[in-house]
């Protein structure tokens, strides 16, 4: 990628060539396969993919909690601000994970543990992080559920007197609360409702310019990307098929995939019975096919395509896809 | 402008706190049956507590001339084979009886679950290693695992204690283990993880008071069968030995006249019978009261 080119600290984070694994009952699952993606300061990566395809496995790959075993990280590179989490003590990693590094859950009814209060939740990850007394952690947890939109006395209530939109804003607040580099964001609107998931996605933006923080969205919504997001990755099984710029990817998508995935998008202007799915199943991931691992169900799929391994290819300026179908003279 | 900052120096105002144990204890009082349970407890406890004050007469002294009397002013619960108020010898034997269903939960309580939680969280070879030896341990029936126990290390009333304890910890370790790999699932477990909690903060402070209340529930039903066990174990004589009460040895004694003298084992036994049902009852209130779900 040209990305080599530049020198690594001019991006908040680097991800190289990462691969996960995960092993039950003797069979291998390969999760993520080789996935490299970079990310500048305040800048917003979208991660789209079908269910299964691995991109909650590379969040917690970087934030370093993927359960091991039976989760296990073969190969690649983390690096956040010069220093590979990956090869990092525990006591270090410690000071980067709900610091530097924090993460917004999927589900915002199950992140929150019923027995203690939103308040004192809050409060714990600035008493974990920072040298503060009790009291000053509990004034800066009362701030943050003003900063998302909740009153303060409501410090001490249980999260199931609260919604689940409103329970959502509670975890923002804790994933913010220490002001992190970065945040990973995994699915944060898929358990609420429309009207709500534009609530709290503009309050996500509206925090994050507050903060200068960069985020990695992850999400199956092309339309919450298109909304909140610099640059998209479309990943499938485990792999990165395309990389570009939010308006090239949605104005000249050019992956087999990427472009199936538009087909099966309603559109509003035109009038269709039917939308165009991409046909067959995404790949079992403990038996990928050989070769690109979107070709039996790729329409103009080749015979190259059934071997051996494909390249990165740049298309246009900072416009990579995986495919054999574009033949460019900078391969990568 | 004005009522902004009204409203501003509303919501600094420190929010009212209560505590978990204050919250549980508002439900329970509005469940009756429990708050029953609980008074004959209490009761039962300030008896203990004060037994040689209030106890009438000295629980080792005899009147070989009032032997087996009937319940009368004097002795309201009647007298024993060796003309003993067995009034008093219940109220200090209660000491006896209640030590021994409270320290002995306690004990195995605080065992089991500290086992329990270390085979739920981590699993893998330590798990395998404790759960066997629990497997052991329960693959003998409580109860005769504790007479087993008390036979070797001797009778008396330590050693009920002990062999109790130890009859019941394979019960906590199961419960809690069970508890602990249902939380462990929990997504808040990861976001705690994700926020940094070291592996013994998440224990303490998240799992265990998820896992907590069938436990509680456990341990008050745990004090009401180790009080029957206790009992047991002195009816045969294994557990307090003579001269000092305990209920289940006074249960024993008497039931050689329980033909022609049937006060003496009737006392006894329905004041265990009370209590066990006061326990229980407790219990089921404590499971109900420590749902937050169910507040108000």
């Amino acid at each position: 990628m040209s990305k080599e080119k530049m020198k690594t600290s001019d991006f908040l984070l680097s991800v190289r060539d990462l691969e996960v694994v995960y092993t039950s009952a003797g069979a291998t699952v390969h999760a993520v396969n080789g996935v490299s993606l970079d990310i500048k300061r305040g800048e917003n990566l979208g991660l789209v993919g079908e269910t299964g395809a691995g991109k909650t496995t590379i969040a917690k790959a970087i934030l370093g909690v993927l359960p091991d075993p039976p989760a296990k990280i073969l190969n690649g590179e983390i690096i956040l601000e010069d220093s590979d989490l990956l090869k990092l003590p525990k006591k270090e990693m410690r000071k980067v994970r709900g610091n530097k590094i924090s993460m917004i859950f999927q589900d915002p009814m199950t992140a929150l543990n019923p027995l203690l209060t939103v308040g004192d939740q809050i409060a714990e990850v600035v008493l974990l992080h920072e040298s503060v007394s009790k009291k000053e952690a509990m004034n800066k947890a009362m701030e943050m559920l003003e900063m998302v939109g909740i009153p303060a006395d409501r410090y001490s209530e249980l999260p199931h007197q609260f919604s689940g939109g409103m329970k959502q804003r509670v975890v923002i607040a804790i994933a913010l609360a220490c002001n992190p580099e970065l945040l990973l964001a995994d699915e944060p609107t898929t358990a609420l409702d429309v009207t709500i998931q534009a609530q709290v996605m503009d309050m996500i933006g509206a925090l994050q310019k507050k903060l200068n923080t960069s985020m990695i969205l992850i999400t199956h919504d092309l339309g919450l990307v298109a909304e909140s997001c610099d640059n998209v990755a479309v990943i499938y099984a485990g792999k990165i098929v395309e990389y570009a710029s939010k308006e090239d990817l949605f104005l000249n998508p050019v992956h087999p995939y990427t472009l199936g995935l538009f087909g099966s998008i309603p559109s509003l202007s035109t009038d269709v019975d039917r939308l165009t799915p991409i046909p067959g199943m995404a790949p079992d991931p403990e038996n990928l096919p050989e070769g690109c691992s979107f070709h039996p169900r790729c329409k103009y799929a080749m015979d190259e395509c059934k071997h051996g391994s494909v390249h990165f290819k740049e298309v246009s300026p900072n416009h990579f896809v995986h495919c054999h179908m574009y033949h460019c003279d900078k391969e990568v | 402008m004005n009522l902004q900052k009204e409203r501003k120096a509303l919501s600094r105002q420190p929010a009212k706190r209560q505590s978990m144990t204050v919250m549980t204890l508002r439900r329970m009082k509005k469940n009756k049956m429990a708050m029953v349970g609980l008074i004959i407890l209490t009761f039962i406890m300030l008896v203990a507590i004060f037994g040689p004050l209030i106890a009438p007469y000295s629980y080792t002294e005899t009147d070989l001339l009032h032997t087996y009397g009937l319940p009368s002013l004097l002795h309201p619960f009647g007298t024993d084979e060796l003309g003993r108020d067995i009034l008093s010898r219940m109220i200090i034997g209660s000491r006896a009886s209640l030590s021994i269903g409270f320290v002995s939960m306690a004990g195995a309580s605080v065992i089991g679950i500290m086992f329990g939680s270390i085979c739920g969280y981590f699993g893998g070879k330590v798990d395998t290693v404790i759960m066997r030896f629990m497997d052991i341990l329960q693959a003998l029936p409580p109860l005769i695992m504790a007479i087993t126990i008390c036979a070797a290390l001797g009778p008396g009333l330590n050693n009920c204690i002990v062999a109790i304890t130890i009859s019941n910890i394979p019960s906590f370790v199961r419960m809690t283990r069970a508890s602990v790999l249902n939380i462990r699932r929990m997504e808040y477990l990861e976001a705690a993880t994700a926020i940094n909690c070291s592996t013994s903060r998440i224990i303490v402070k998240h799992i265990l008071p998820n896992a907590l209340s069938p436990l509680i529930v456990q341990l008050t039903m745990g004090i009401a069968t180790s009080i029957i066990s206790a009992s047991a174990m002195s009816f045969l004589g294994l557990g307090v030995q003579p001269p000092d009460a305990e209920w289940g040895a006074m249960l024993s004694a008497g039931r050689s006249y329980i033909r022609n003298y049937p006060h003496m084992v009737t006392f006894a036994g329905v004041t265990i019978m009370i209590t066990v049902l006061s326990l229980n009852m407790l219990g089921d209130g404590l499971r109900d009261a420590l749902d937050p779900k169910l507040k108000n």
